[in-house]
């Protein structure tokens, strides 16, 4: 006796093969429509931009001749905003997720927390620009300074670090905190021996990712008055200063279109930092997760 | 930590590497401007209109040549965000591509800020069509306020003997002081047809415009200048009855009227007299604003409006 109809199979065969085809061609399309978008985008601001990227780019200030016109206020203001974000976006982020982990009792106030953090992490940029427009450039009287800007965007990119923070400290397996409470270790001493060193890699490839998304921001700088045009480098964290977004913006709105190839090679600099923060990002998930 | 230093060194080596890799390809242009006397030193904050903002740009640019030490800084808040910020005491000088509204000068008054209006240059609100209409010879500010405001929707409804088609209109942003100017002249205050694409970024206009036979925009006279070839002009008739085009002289003259607007920069007292980078900035903008303003594609004053200008900050500065 047959248990399957092979009739019956053989007829459907035909359409459940098609079906599968079928996706999988849709599938694909919706890979390809991706990868073409990017593509484009990329061919249309590499052809353009090039002519312009040389090392007079990164040592001009603005200017209102297109070949002269360079990035370097804009470069270095980004690399200050960063110095400012980098630590104290990821100690507050990583105390953060340490004491919900770690410390807290999972009760009403807990899951309270909680909640608002996965919230903010879905706030609007502008939002955060205008909570630091009052509380850091006009109450903390920090005026419109590296300092201002960057605790903006820290506040911004807080959300992000907290939730991949705690997600790397949660995977930390539950067997080698046992083992160390076992071997008389106190709480602080199994958080900064066993599951720091554990949770590293997720931290920082977290961290990295909320950074690039950082300088990529231009909303909130815009709000709290950060300067379009400074022939200046700062000079201290309460200096004032531009960030690329913002020259970019500011040369594809110019009439010229000599400007507008000017921010594509703009691009291609914001672009190229972008990839460099990522790959590190990679290179660390990578090394520190072969070492477990 | 260790890790956040060796990122940067990275980012910042890699990037260098990457541009000294591109070659060096670009030439030296001239850079005008003459020495304004003593050194100073000292910070000039400046914020306000974009429009204006390439003028200032351009002067900073010259003036960082002339005195080195003074920090130059201007920000793109728009003509409102820019007063916002100068009635808050966060900048010396505010740019507007329109006059101060009465709330605005209401703000500083109560602030005690006491601030001085300089005109530096002007601009022609263009009106343009596309390149293939051929039958738009000249519009009234009546016909205008009709086309903008949706009771005349076909270019037939303007003038008979024009095409049974329907307008297509694109508008800078509300944000825009560019936005605020045509609402006051053209619009009067009422509200611009909800069909009239809007946009921030006017280079967006120009390509609405290039793309639709029926397309038709405004905006400031720098941007027609740029997209003169693609592009038709509408004489606008003035309040002589003539229709005038929009060019560097009938902007200077004030025969493109009324869509020919001042640019302004207000100038606070207490800067100036206490601060001798706002001084020496202020007088240098005063002189070389006409030529700043031509060389990026806005006109001029009369020369005696500078003088007059400069009259006003001497007196400020008590010199």
């Amino acid at each position: 006796m047959q248990l399957v109809d092979q009739a019956k199979v053989k007829s459907k065969m035909q359409t459940r093969l098609a079906q599968n085809k079928i996706l999988k061609g849709i599938f694909f399309g919706a890979t390809m429509l991706a990868l073409v978008v990017l593509v484009i985008l990329l061919y249309r601001i590499f052809t353009q931009g090039i002519g312009y990227l040389n090392l007079e780019f990164f040592q001009n200030f603005a200017s209102r001749f297109p070949e002269k016109a360079g990035i370097k206020a804009a470069f270095f203001g980004t690399l200050w905003m960063m110095a400012v974000i980098a630590p104290v976006a990821l100690t507050i982020g990583v105390g953060t997720a340490i004491y919900l982990e770690e410390y807290a009792k999972k009760n009403k106030f807990t899951t309270f927390i909680q909640i608002n953090i996965s919230n903010l992490a879905g706030v609007p940029s502008i939002v955060f620009g205008l909570l630091g427009l009052t509380v850091f450039v006009r109450m903390l009287e920090m005026g419109r300074s590296v300092l201002a800007g960057g605790l903006t965007m820290s506040l911004l990119i807080l959300p992000i670090i907290v939730v991949a923070a705690q997600e790397a400290v949660r995977s930390v397996p539950k067997e080698l905190r046992e083992a160390s409470y076992a071997m008389g270790a106190t709480k602080w001493q199994t958080i900064k021996k066993v599951v720091l060193p554990a949770a590293i890699p997720g931290i920082l490839t977290g961290g990295i990712l909320a950074l690039s998304r950082a300088i990529g921001e231009t909303a909130p700088l815009l709000m709290i008055g950060a300067l379009t045009f400074v022939a200046y480098l700062p000079e201290n964290f309460l200096s004032g200063f531009t960030v690329m977004p913002i020259q970019i913006f500011n040369w594809t709105s110019r009439p010229q279109t000599e400007f507008h190839d000017v921010a594509a090679a703009g691009i291609i600099v914001l672009l190229a930092m972008l990839l460099i923060m990522n790959s590190i990002a990679v290179l660390i998930r990578n090394k520190f997760s072969k070492r477990l | 930590m260790k890790f956040k230093g060796i990122m940067l060194m990275v980012v910042m080596s890699m990037v260098m590497i990457f541009a000294a890799a591109c070659g060096n390809n670009s030439g030296n242009t001239n850079s005008g401007g003459e020495a304004s006397g003593d050194e100073v030193s000292g910070e000039v904050l400046m914020d306000g209109s974009s429009t204006v903002f390439p003028i200032m740009e351009a002067v900073a640019e010259e003036y960082a040549s002339v005195q080195p030490d003074v920090k130059v800084s201007v920000g793109v808040s728009g003509s409102g965000g820019g007063f916002e910020k100068f009635s808050a005491g966060e900048t010396d000088m505010s740019n507007a591509s329109r006059p101060i509204k009465e709330e605005e000068t209401a703000a500083l008054e109560e602030a005690g800020i006491d601030f001085t209006e300089f005109e530096i240059a002007k601009d022609g609100l263009s009106i343009v069509v596309n390149s293939e209409n051929d039958w738009v010879d000249q519009l009234t500010i009546d016909d205008l306020k009709k086309i903008w405001l949706g009771e005349a929707t076909m270019w037939s409804d303007v003038n008979p003997e024009w095409p049974e088609e329907k307008i297509e209109l694109f508008s800078p942003g509300t944000d825009s002081g560019t936005y605020d100017y045509f609402n006051e002249v053209v619009l009067e205050d009422e509200q611009m047809v909800k069909e009239a694409t809007l946009s921030e970024d006017d280079n967006v206009l120009v390509n609405g415009v290039t793309g639709s036979k029926n397309g038709m925009a405004f905006f400031g006279y720098a941007y027609y200048l740029e997209n003169k070839d693609s592009l038709n002009i509408v004489p606008i008739v003035n309040g002589d009855g003539e229709a005038v085009e929009p060019n560097a002289e009938t902007i200077q003259d004030g025969t493109y009227e009324p869509l020919s607007r001042p640019l302004y920069t207000y100038v606070k007292h207490s800067a100036v007299e206490e601060n001798p980078a706002v001084y020496d900035f202020t007088k240098y903008a005063l002189e070389n604003a006409g030529e700043m303003a031509e060389a990026v594609g806005y006109v001029a004053l009369p020369e005696e409006k500078y003088t007059e200008d400069m009259n006003k900050l001497e007196e400020i500065a008590g010199k």
